[in-house]
């Protein structure tokens, strides 16, 4: 017998939702971790600002109500800090969007054919194993220094998660399966379109859920290094690390920080949603 | 009916050199339900394999007569995002019979299988022998004149089993498709046959071939009749000589 696994959330068991109990319930207690993990971050943080740090060098690491406070309240501050999060955020999605597609095609290339896998395959292994610091000056004397070159950084470090997992996908169907369709006459394009793109769903959202996480840190090492044009926020990042701005770096860093949290949680959530109704509603 | 299916001197021989079954020869004519059994290994299921056209021929020749042929495989392989229905829809969809047909056709497949209202259930939330219904419904909606079993109940359990082979031969008996079904279970093999191919251990052989006299439908109790202890000790002698 071969069971298909649909891939775990991570929730903890008693996060699950639970038959009649309040939703504000099971709300709470899925986000109580994360609350408590906050929480844990910010004694942390005092903890290193009164009691690690010397006062004379309190200003590398202010406490968290004097670094947001001074930088929440500051429109001049963080008018610009928030628009360079949504040029990041553009920036990434396109790339995202970009490596979805050539991902999903460079798999479904490899996968009709074993020579083609053996010739294609290796390509995104070195695309994967080169250090994306490594080719991000290259990318820049090539490409210039804004708009594409971020672009294309995202899409050359999303751009793997997206091949590998499509291709585990398509290639998930059974041996058994696949007679079925060859004693059934199936062409190839059926076989694509009723047995290995179906198949491959899960590992699809999988992967998109990965490449999601790399397009943001991808625009963040864009940003940093490419500078021309309006800031992203990662060029915000280098740009106060220059001035040593502590309150501002801090700040941005924290968005960074959600920006990222919240990309992943909505893939995560769309992964599990799309793939719990693919199998005909949740079952667990 | 035309089902007829026709196996001469056929060897297999893989290209790891080891020999499957060799020199095996075997007549099925409309009306025919044969079993075969054997030890594990001894190339039964090479011989389905052969014989749908999945895997060609070392020597010998094999010929099939049947405007439609169906094959069950040892798991139900039904496919997860798809509801019953659409699983069972999947053969005329990749036939291309028109929508309606194949869907009026498959609704009559479940119906024959008992599975009437489970139509839009999918396969996680179906049992094993509710699953296993579903691939029998997916092998008879094309109405098939041959139709190749690969051991289909080895995995269920012990009541299922007996139930699904009840209902198995009812369907033989009311669609008159010829059958081989592949099983190791000897009492299965005589309950459901016309007659019992008994197969040596590996290269697999020919070593018997015992008919079973029994008319159809059978009644659940002939397991327990003498005549039918009889002929499972027959088979059970032969496997027994040749394993």
């Amino acid at each position: 017998m071969t069971t298909v696994e649909a891939p775990t959330t991570g929730l903890p068991v008693e996060a699950r939702a639970v038959p009649g109990r309040p939703w504000w319930r099971t709300a709470l207690a899925r986000s109580l971790p994360i609350l408590a993990a906050l929480g844990g971050i910010a004694v942390l943080w005092y903890a290193v600002t009164y009691l690690v740090l010397p006062a004379d060098q309190r200003f590398l690491l202010p406490p968290p109500h004097e670094a947001y406070g001074s930088a929440l309240g500051n429109g001049a501050l963080m008018g610009p800090m928030l628009e360079a999060l949504g040029r990041s955020a553009v920036v990434a999605l396109v790339g995202l969007v970009i490596a979805v597609v050539l991902g999903i095609g460079y798999a479904t290339v490899m996968s009709q054919s074993g020579w083609a896998e053996r010739v294609l395959y290796p390509y995104a292994v070195i695309l994967q194993t080169i250090p994306i610091l490594a080719l991000v000056p290259l990318i820049g004397i090539w490409l210039g220094y804004a708009f594409t070159a971020r672009v294309v950084v995202c899409v050359i470090i999303a751009l793997f998660p997206m091949i590998s997992n499509t291709l585990f996908g398509l290639q998930s169907a059974s041996a058994a399966a696949h007679d079925l369709l060859t004693l059934n006459k199936a062409s190839r394009w059926q076989r694509l379109v009723k047995l290995q793109f179906p198949a491959a769903v899960p590992s699809i959202f999988t992967g998109l859920r990965n490449a999601a996480g790399l397009s943001v840190i991808g625009v963040i090492v864009a940003d940093f290094y490419f500078q021309q044009g309006a800031p992203g926020i990662g060029g915000l990042l280098r740009t106060y690390t220059l001035r040593l701005q502590m309150e501002a770096l801090l700040t941005a860093v924290t968005l960074t920080a959600l920006f990222g949290v919240v990309v992943f949680s909505i893939f995560a959530a769309l992964d599990k949603a799309v793939v719990g109704r693919w199998y005909g509603g949740h079952t667990r | 009916m035309t089902g007829t299916l026709t196996l001469e001197g056929v060897t297999k021989q893989f290209d790891t050199g080891t020999v499957a079954v060799r020199e095996v020869s075997l007549d099925l004519a409309p009306g025919d339900f044969v079993t075969v059994v054997g030890p594990s290994g001894c190339g039964k299921s090479t011989l389905l394999r052969l014989a749908s056209g999945l895997e060609t021929v070392t020597r010998g020749t094999v010929a099939v007569e049947a405007a439609s042929t169906s094959y069950v495989f040892q798991d139900p392989t039904l496919l997860e995002w798809r509801s019953a229905l659409r699983n069972v829809e999947l053969v005329g969809e990749l036939r291309r019979v028109p929508r309606e047909e194949r869907r009026r056709r498959a609704l009559e497949a479940l119906e024959l299988v008992g599975l009437t209202g489970f139509e839009a259930q999918h396969p996680r939330k179906l049992s094993g022998g509710m699953r296993m219904r579903v691939s029998l419904a997916r092998a008879l909606v094309a109405d098939p004149d041959l139709a190749l079993f690969d051991e289909p109940f080895g995995a269920l359990d012990e009541i299922t089993r007996l139930q699904m082979q009840t209902e198995l031969q009812k369907l033989f008996q009311l669609k008159g498709f010829a059958g081989l079904f592949i099983t190791h279970s000897v009492s299965e093999a005589v309950y459901l046959s016309t007659r019992v191919v008994v197969m040596s251990g590996r290269p697999g052989r020919i070593v018997a071939e015992i008919p079973v006299p029994f008319a159809y439908p059978r009644p659940p109790e002939l397991r327990y009749a003498p005549e039918f202890a009889e002929l499972t000790g027959r088979v059970s002698e032969a496997l027994g000589e040749h394993s």
